[in-house]
């Protein structure tokens, strides 16, 4: 499955105590995801009057296993992550994926792509028999997820509104259209036009199309919309000049997850 | 020292096991164990994280590329990981950047280090030093200060955002160039800024000041490396310096950070010259803190911060010193880029050749290598990367088998407290250290070997 269609559970499960517990947890991921919403600030302390924060390990010593909403950051790498993650899924009556590597895989899923022995050999040396890894997979790999938030890093204010969206008791919307759309309001020059290769064609939008508006391209780390068209995406890469090993490149950055990298 | 040994004694068996260290970027975890008779039997600083295997994710990758997967190491670091990853590829391909550009490149590891500093020292340790679990509280308890903390970092953040894009993984930077400059509206509001924030420093300053008492008195004198530059605090780029060995080329990295293994554990653990050694803040400081500029020298002794100094508590005021010095040197940049204007530059010719190159920086917990070869396609073919938080590992670990029999004594609690704390001052960035890895009979990963402390 190339995107996870965002529903909620039943209606019943989905009934949230007056002041919702939430909590966060991580597995392999670079908690540029949790950053983000330290760096709301101000809106965080909005934020905080409305909810409890129970387990968010970054900023704050303590912990409890009764919470409502888990955000959870990072891929799932290893056998010991998935047990750790049933658990969450276990204890919270609502999950969300938070970032590219929960949501999609993301970057660590580059590594997919490489025989185990290799990257355990190139990383470690001698050492390379000892530890049990495998393949990156996003969290619905494991367990239903409720809700994403894509994105490397996540936009802070789509965080704010998804989390107002379920204090709400709404389904979290995201956009089901591609980056294209929002970056032509954005006013950019189409990548493609320059001569460069982008992704927005096929990537979900909701990010502004932000890395094109900084001089970029789009990387792809929102996951495929839903209705995206990978063969035409081959076809216009091919059409301007790409050759298959610049595009696998492209689409494996964040992608490879999906059959988008092969 | 001694002092703090006699504070309690109520009861003396003990076992301290901090699972998942909080208020740290990542997951450690401490253990101690101190017997009937006061004896530490039991000391180590544990690493549970998930590897993730970046060394080997950039093979294979084209030079413009790399910097955006070395960016996913760390969040808090993106941009200094992308900056020590743009010098290595630059050098490996002969690229120079221009005078605009390598402004640019200070401006942004300035404002990341001010950010990240300002979420050590404001979000992390601070709760200790008021002895509550997080800064959620002091929203109430103590909401002015806290506003001096925050209103500092919401400049850092608008810092990041105007040089680099945006805070984390920003887009702007790439080899040879920038993909997009800020405007010299963006500058100007950039200079509004850092001044007026200045004011909001010296507020932290006197805070902390304030506080400082309620750090463990605790000193262990190790050995200090940062980068150093005959013309500036150094941090962007500059000479390797220790206060136990010559001062090296960054080339010479391998020979600085020296990567070995234990019979005892495979994990391979970074020594200098004397064995363990401290990179980060306080490394700096003491290296260096005859360049810093005047505002950061006032703000290091009101902290009473002086070099060389060896308690490693005091990273932290080491840390709010550098938060001062990057905002004036920061002024300074900006001044002259105002001064000479912004130029849409052209992007260097990028001839692809085989090469090798390393990059050091020092970002927010230190220096920072990382080592590149590229083929003659502009592909990777080694990668190295040395991550300050690796480099403090060994030193971490010694300083709680020299702390830990010292308050062996005090109550369960006030040992817990202690200890996290130490740990917690290195401001470790666990998630960035994790291609380093022992896996130990009972599934944790170690750095470090269970040791029993000398019985002595």
């Amino acid at each position: 499955m190339e995107t996870a269609p965002v529903t909620l559970p039943s209606n019943e499960t989905c009934l949230l105590s007056a002041k919702p517990r939430i909590a966060f947890f991580d597995f392999a991921g670079c908690e540029g995801d949790q950053l983000q919403i330290a760096n709301l600030e101000e809106k965080l302390l909005d934020i905080l009057a409305h909810v409890e924060v129970v387990s968010f390990r970054e900023i704050k010593t303590g912990h409890a296993d009764d919470y409502d909403i888990a955000f959870v950051e990072g891929s799932i790498t290893r056998p010991e992550d998935e047990a750790r993650l049933k658990d969450i899924r276990a204890k919270a009556k609502v999950l969300v994926a938070l970032g590219a590597c929960a949501a999609i895989g993301g970057i660590n899923c580059l590594k997919n792509f490489m025989g185990e022995a290799f990257y355990r050999e190139v990383v470690y040396g001698p050492q390379a028999g000892w530890y049990r890894t495998y393949a990156a997979r996003p969290l619905s790999a494991v367990v239903p997820v409720d809700a994403e938030i894509p994105g490397c890093p996540i936009d802070r204010l789509e965080f704010a509104r998804v989390v107002k969206e379920l204090l709400l008791g709404r389904t979290p919307w995201l956009p089901d259209y591609p980056v294209c759309v929002e970056c032509k309001m954005a006013g950019n020059i189409c990548r493609y036009d320059l001569g460069k290769m982008c992704l927005g064609i096929v990537t979900r939008a909701g990010c502004g199309a932000c890395c094109v508006t900084e001089g970029a391209h789009c990387w792809g780390c929102r996951g495929l919309f839903p209705s995206a068209n990978l063969d035409a995406a081959r076809q216009v890469m091919d059409n301007a000049g790409f050759d298959r090993r610049q595009v696998q490149d492209l689409m494996r950055f964040f992608l490879g997850d999906t059959r988008a990298g092969l | 020292m001694a002092k703090a040994a006699k504070e309690k004694t109520v009861s003396t068996a003990k076992k301290i096991n901090v699972h998942y260290l909080t208020r740290v970027e990542g997951h450690g975890n401490i253990i101690a164990e101190v017997d009937e008779a006061g004896t530490v039997t039991a000391c180590r600083w544990e690493i549970p994280e998930a590897p993730r295997f970046f060394e080997a994710m950039m093979l294979g990758r084209t030079y413009h590329d790399v910097h955006h997967i070395a960016s996913r190491i760390c969040g808090i670091c993106s941009i200094g990981h992308q900056l020590a990853s743009l010098q290595a590829t630059e050098e490996a391909l002969g690229i120079m950047v221009s005078e605009q550009t390598l402004a640019l490149r200070k401006l942004a590891l300035h404002g990341e280090n001010i950010q990240s500093h300002l979420l050590h020292v404001g979000y992390l340790v601070l709760p200790d030093l008021l002895g509550v679990d997080s800064v959620i509280p002091l929203a109430t308890t103590h909401r002015e200060e806290l506003l001096h903390v925050v209103k500092a970092r919401a400049m850092s953040n608008e810092f990041c955002r105007l040089v680099s894009g945006r805070t984390t993984h920003p887009q702007r930077l790439m080899v040879g160039g920038m993909a997009k400059l800020p405007t010299l509206d963006d500058l100007h509001r950039l200079r509004t800024i850092l001044v007026e924030s200045l004011p909001e420093m010296r507020a932290v300053v006197d805070l902390f000041a304030a506080v400082k008492g309620n750090f463990p008195d605790f000193t262990r004198e190790t050995e200090y490396v940062g980068l150093t530059s005959p013309s500036e605090y150094g941090l962007y780029w500059g000479e390797v310096a220790s206060t136990a060995a010559p001062r090296r080329p960054a080339a010479q990295y391998q020979d600085v950070a020296r990567e070995y293994c234990l019979p005892s554990s495979s994990a391979k653990w970074a020594r200098g010259a004397d064995g363990p050694y401290m990179v980060g803040a306080l490394a700096r400081f003491n290296l260096n803190s005859g360049q810093l500029h005047p505002g950061a020298v006032e703000a290091a002794q009101k902290l009473g911060l002086k070099a060389p100094c060896f308690n490693p508590y005091y990273i932290s005021l080491a840390q709010i010193v550098e938060v001062v010095h990057s905002i004036e040197d920061a002024v300074i940049l900006t001044d002259r880029l105002l001064e000479r204007g912004l130029r849409q530059e052209k992007a260097p010719v990028v001839r692809c050749k085989p090469g090798r190159g390393v990059g050091a920086v020092e970002v927010p917990r230190g220096i920072l290598f990382h080592a590149y070869e590229y083929d003659e396609n502009g592909r990777m073919t080694h990668a190295d990367c040395v991550i300050p938080t690796n480099q403090n590992h060994a030193n971490i670990q010694k300083d709680l088998e020299a702390l830990t029999p010292l308050i062996a004594r005090q109550d369960k609690a006030a040992v817990e407290l202690k200890l996290s704390m130490l740990v917690r001052a290195y401001d470790p960035c666990i998630s960035c250290s994790t291609h380093r890895l022992d896996l130990s009979e009972d599934g944790l990963v170690r750095f470090v070997p269970a040791k029993k402390a000398d019985p002595k």
